[in-house]
């Protein structure tokens, strides 16, 4: 956060500490803390969602787009990740049973 | 809020009445959505009675049996997040036990009310009556009132909840009365017929910030540094109002019902040197103390304190500004402190950035029930003139009646 | 006219029950009342004190009464240094005994030119009308007929408020009954 940023005084905001407007983490911008980012392999991946149930913060976007792998299998899905609120925890690398997901160091 | 208000009609029924069932009565005709308390000594039989209101069909309210005083307040905290008009009561212990949902009610801002039927702590364990359990929430944010008759218990909690819901305040309110020399002792309390009147007045406030499926909202967040003094200060300021708020709760409520209590109660002290200062059941006691003193002309007057939070700085001033000694009353320790009384301290630091004051003598009495009887009070008149004769207070607070101690 | 009234029994026998239903009737009739316990931690068989205080004008004290008007003792066996203490001078002494007023004096060594001495046997009185040797109603009716301060009617009307139903009537018979008894039964010592 930048540190000049004008915060709202005492009573320009809800009493209590109580956030009033619901499912506003998604204007909270979190991607710019990874160290490492998770890559799908789309080729690799056999489309068990299993990251998209373990992500703790939802980051994992269904894309109505098909895909069909070099070995010809076909899915009428792809996944893609949300790189703006992806914290980069790696927990989606360590559950991916096929090992699909690969986790690169963002500055090289 | 300017309103003219007329007074109600009320039909009243005078029953023989405990404290602890005063305040069952007034929760009654409140109409509390919810309840969930723990039984402890002296409080139990309020929630006893609330039991059999609702076992009858008086009370239409959700009783929740909790296994502590911890769950007791954090049900009582999360009815009234959802919008529930919601109610507890405890003592001593149970108090303590609840002391960390204290600050999570205030800093919530939910309108709770709960009542406290006031016990001494252990260790040793006693069962009786101080007021060392509600002087540990002096700095939780809980507007405090301490009531001095059944009839101010039940007025009083019908004034809470006309405080609490208010959309300017929005804090909780513990309303205190002795335990045992209150809790159990029966008196005629006025109680109405119908309980409309007491609606009118203490209108259900559900148009808040509550937790609603259909509106979600998050209570209860994390706040770092450059967020949380912000909501500490919005409290601040809510208890600033609330002091104004609780006179007119009580100013409308004598225009309505017939009976006002102020934020102080005072007597003879227009015409007195000495002031006697007390809280609680131990003011009547005081007052007939000093009737034949005052009637053979020893000038000597008392002040009860009723609203203890927000602490009415003002008010006490005026009452006081006259006399030449206060002597302040505590029934509670704090211990370290060379005036070790809260409300002799608190008296002290109103008057200390003025230049004329009067001195002002901390007594701590009534520990654990030490009895305390008019010959004790009027004996703490005479020791006060001699202070007054002498031109200084003692330094530190006086520990009356303790075995062992002596003061010339 | 303000009335102190200290109540001493044993853990069990009721005397808090006792000072309430004195106080209650007295509100039903319009005065002030005040009724409260000696706060011990009460086991049955414990020595056991309450407090009555009947007044026209508002009771604003909350002291234990310590120079009472009346003392009602529910158990004959409990010393007298449990009771006598702090009783005015003329005070009235109720007791609940199978002696008479004179026996009670001699037997006790209380001065009968002091105090005005009543006993009733409610002991008896309870155990024939409630089967159990429970005295307090019994000695509540015995103390309105010596101190008329309340009606028989509002003592009937708080017992019945107290207890609801046939242990109410049962009771309220108990009452009738001391109150009769007391009259023919007691006697001032001279």
């Amino acid at each position: 956060m930048a540190a000049e940023e004008k915060l709202p005084a005492w009573n320009e905001i809800p009493p209590g500490g109580i956030i009033i407007e619901p499912g506003n983490a998604e204007e909270r911008y979190t991607g710019d803390w990874r160290v490492f980012r998770p890559v799908i392999n789309q080729d690799k991946c056999i489309r068990c969602l299993l990251c998209w149930v373990y992500c703790p913060d939802s980051v994992f976007h269904i894309i109505d787009e098909e895909y069909v792998t070099s070995k010809g299998r076909k899915y009428s899905f792809s996944l893609r990740i949300d790189y703006d609120h992806c914290k980069g925890c790696g927990i989606c690398v360590e559950e991916c049973p096929v090992n699909a997901i690969d986790f690169v160091e963002e500055v090289k | 809020m300017a309103v003219t208000v007329q007074e109600a009609k009320v039909t009243w029924k005078r029953l023989p009445l405990s404290s602890n069932y005063a305040v069952a009565y007034a929760v009654k005709d409140l109409d509390v959505d919810v309840i969930a308390a723990y039984p402890i000594t002296p409080q139990t039989t309020v929630v006893e009675k609330i039991a059999e209101f609702i076992a009858n069909g008086e009370l239409n309210a959700e009783m929740i049996h909790v296994e502590s005083e911890h769950s007791a307040l954090s049900a009582t905290i999360a009815a009234s997040a959802a919008g529930a008009r919601a109610f507890t009561a405890t003592a001593s212990q149970g108090l303590e036990l609840m002391h960390e949902i204290l600050h999570i009610a205030s800093g919530l801002r939910l309108p709770v009310v709960m009542s406290i039927a006031t016990r001494a702590l252990s260790a040793p364990i006693s069962i009786w009556n101080d007021y060392s359990d509600l002087m540990n929430t002096r700095d939780t944010s809980w507007i405090t009132l301490i009531a001095s008759s059944a009839q101010e218990v039940y007025d009083s909690i019908v004034q809470a909840y006309r405080i609490a819901e208010d959309p300017e305040v929005m804090l909780p309110v513990m309303v205190a009365y002795d335990g045992y020399l209150m809790s159990h002792t029966y008196e005629p309390v006025l109680v109405p017929e119908d309980n409309k009147p007491i609606l009118d007045y203490a209108p259900k406030n559900y148009n808040r910030i509550k937790l609603d499926p259909e509106r979600p909202i998050t209570m209860g967040t994390l706040t770092g540094p450059e967020w949380y003094y912000e909501f500490k200060y919005q409290q601040v300021v809510a208890m600033k109002k609330a002091l104004e708020k609780a006179r007119k709760a009580d100013e409308e409520f004598k225009a309505r019902f017939g009976r006002g209590y102020g934020l102080i109660e005072t007597f003879n002290v227009e015409d007195a040197d000495v002031v006697i200062v007390a809280y609680g059941g131990l003011y009547g006691t005081v007052i007939e103390a000093l009737e034949p003193l005052v009637e053979k002309g020893v000038k000597v007057g008392a002040m009860r304190l009723r609203l203890w939070r927000p602490f009415p700085v003002e008010d006490v001033k005026k009452a006081l500004g006259n006399a030449k000694l206060v002597t302040v009353i505590d029934k509670a320790i704090s211990y370290g402190a060379r005036i070790a009384g809260p409300v002799a301290l608190e008296i002290m630091s109103s008057f200390y950035q003025d230049e004329a004051k009067p001195m002002i003598m901390s007594i701590i009495a009534g520990i654990g029930q030490r009895r305390i009887t008019e010959d004790t009070i009027r004996e703490i008149v005479d020791y006060s003139f001699k202070v007054l004769d002498r031109g200084r207070a003692p330094e530190e607070s006086l520990y009356w009646g303790v075995r062992g101690v002596k003061y010339e | 006219m303000r009335f102190e009234i200290r109540w001493h029994g044993r853990g069990g026998q009721g005397a808090v029950t006792a000072a309430m239903i004195l106080a209650e009737a007295a509100i039903f009739e319009g005065k002030y009342a005040q009724a409260f316990p000696e706060f011990g931690a009460e086991r049955r068989g414990a020595p056991v004190r309450a407090y009555t205080r009947v007044s026209d004008k508002p009771i604003l004290t909350r002291a234990p009464i310590t120079r009472p008007d009346v003392v009602v003792i529910l158990d004959s066996s409990l010393p007298k240094e449990l009771y006598l203490p702090g009783l005015k001078e003329g005070g009235l002494i109720l007791v609940n005994t199978k002696k008479t007023a004179s026996e009670f004096a001699e037997s006790t060594g209380i001065d009968p030119g002091k105090y005005r001495i009543y006993t009733v046997d409610a002991t008896k009185i309870a155990l024939e009308i409630l089967g159990v040797p429970i005295v307090n109603t019994a000695m509540v009716g015995a103390l309105v007929k010596v101190l008329p301060i309340v009606s028989l009617e509002n003592v009937e009307k708080a017992i019945m408020e107290t207890f609801p139903g046939r242990l109410g009537e049962k009771n309220v018979k108990a009452v009738r009954a001391a109150y009769e008894a007391v009259a023919a039964e007691s006697v001032v010592a001279r």
